[in-house]
């Protein structure tokens, strides 16, 4: 049989397609085996669920953010337009922009407590120029001031709003300080870091502690058996945007 | 031979000009003896050997610092076996050194180093958290 130019080019475009797909199956199926190879050798993924039925029975509380603030140092300034915040009670409107109609906004509660989501692929990493943010091996997406140099890329970067710059030294605007966590400076971007310190001791994060309704639960994600993932078999969760792929650690109990 | 006062009297002059930062140490009762420093409390070892410190204090602080925040590793274990806890307010300074100015602004001074920006976040304990405190309560509210 006689081969034809136009027959030969088909068959060249159909071995190029195979050819393609077969690597992206790969692709996606190394990215899975990735996950489950890092939950069965141990490897840790901290995450958080909040159950906003109890946020919304304690209307106006915020005792987790003060909590978190008074142990982090983070400032109360005057000037809202420098305000500088880890953990904060956000509309639920600007939380869950996509999920707004008349039947659910109710279920949400009118404020919702939000924090740097610890994502599992964060787009402010991808940024930093400098490498002062980066996803440790555990999950939580750390920040170093010392080589911050206040580009604020990452805060371009987060689709959260997440992260505060230090427009003006926040020390004068400390309150009563913990002398156990240093200020920042001005010129430096910040941001929750799960409480980094007080897992290194076996606690749980400040905020956790401070729910007096125990509604935000942490843990492992990686682990089955614990309890951040016993409730999120049980219950129907949803995260910030998913859609944008950055893989929010932050569950939202509906 | 009518020049001799002239030339003596700029000789004396000139040799009066040159020793001139001598003239000035001796009246100010100055010394070359560097600044006492002493650490508040009564131990003899730091956590490496005075002689490295005096070095390099500034290596070993930047290694506790990128340590401890980019590797978690938040003990360091001396030459002598004792576990410290890394951290420059809470053992540097509260457990022997005492505070920023009467240790570390001392020498830097003496020396005419410019200022470590350590203190743009980190605190001396415990006159300024205190002084933190009273200028924030006026401040605010």
């Amino acid at each position: 049989m006689k081969l034809t130019r136009k027959d030969f080019l088909r068959v060249l475009a159909g071995s190029a397609v195979a050819v393609g797909a077969g690597t992206l199956v790969h692709a996606v199926g190394s990215a899975n085996d990735r996950e489950s190879a890092e939950a069965k050798n141990g490897k840790k993924r901290w995450g958080m669920a909040i159950d906003l039925q109890k946020c919304r029975e304690e209307k106006g509380c915020d005792l987790c953010s003060r909590a978190c603030h008074r142990s982090h140092n983070v400032p109360r300034l005057p000037d809202p337009a420098h305000e500088v915040k880890w953990l904060w009670n956000e509309p639920n409107g600007k939380v869950f922009p996509f999920q707004q109609n008349d039947y659910t906004r109710h279920a949400l509660g009118e404020t919702v407590p939000v924090l740097c989501n610890h994502c599992t692929n964060p787009a402010c990493v991808r940024v930093c120029p400098t490498q002062a943010t980066w996803k440790r091996g555990d999950g939580v997406v750390m920040m170093d001031y010392h080589r911050c140099i206040g580009c604020r890329y990452c805060m371009a970067a987060c689709p959260y709003g997440s992260r505060s710059f230090n427009y003006v030294d926040p020390r004068p605007h400390l309150g009563a300080p913990n002398p156990d966590f240093p200020p920042r400076t001005a010129g430096v971007v910040e941001k929750c870091n799960f409480c980094e310190e007080r897992l290194a001791d076996g606690k749980q994060p400040a905020c956790v502690e401070a729910c007096p309704r125990n509604a935000m639960v942490f843990g492992d994600l990686n682990d089955g058996n614990s309890p951040i993932r016993q409730l999120l078999s049980g219950r129907y969760a949803v995260q910030r945007q998913p859609e944008l792929g950055c893989g929010p650690s932050i569950f939202y109990l509906v | 031979m009518g020049d001799r006062p002239l030339i003596y009297g700029g000789l004396c002059l000139f040799v009066a000009l040159v020793t001139f930062p001598v003239w000035k140490g001796v009246a100010a009762q100055s010394s070359t003896k560097g600044p006492e420093v002493k650490a508040v409390v009564d131990k003899k070892q730091c956590v490496a050997p005075r002689a490295y410190m005096r070095e390099a204090h500034m290596e070993l602080l930047v290694a506790w610092r990128d340590g401890k925040v980019r590797r978690q590793e938040r003990h360091y274990t001396a030459r002598d076996g004792t576990v410290y806890n890394v951290s420059l307010t809470g053992t540097c300074l509260t457990q022997c050194h005492g505070s920023k100015e009467k240790f570390c602004d001392s020498c830097h001074e003496y020396a005419g180093v410019s200022a470590p920006n350590c203190w743009g976040c980190h605190t001396s304990p415990p006159a300024e958290p205190a002084k933190m405190a009273a200028a924030a309560a006026g401040e605010m509210r």
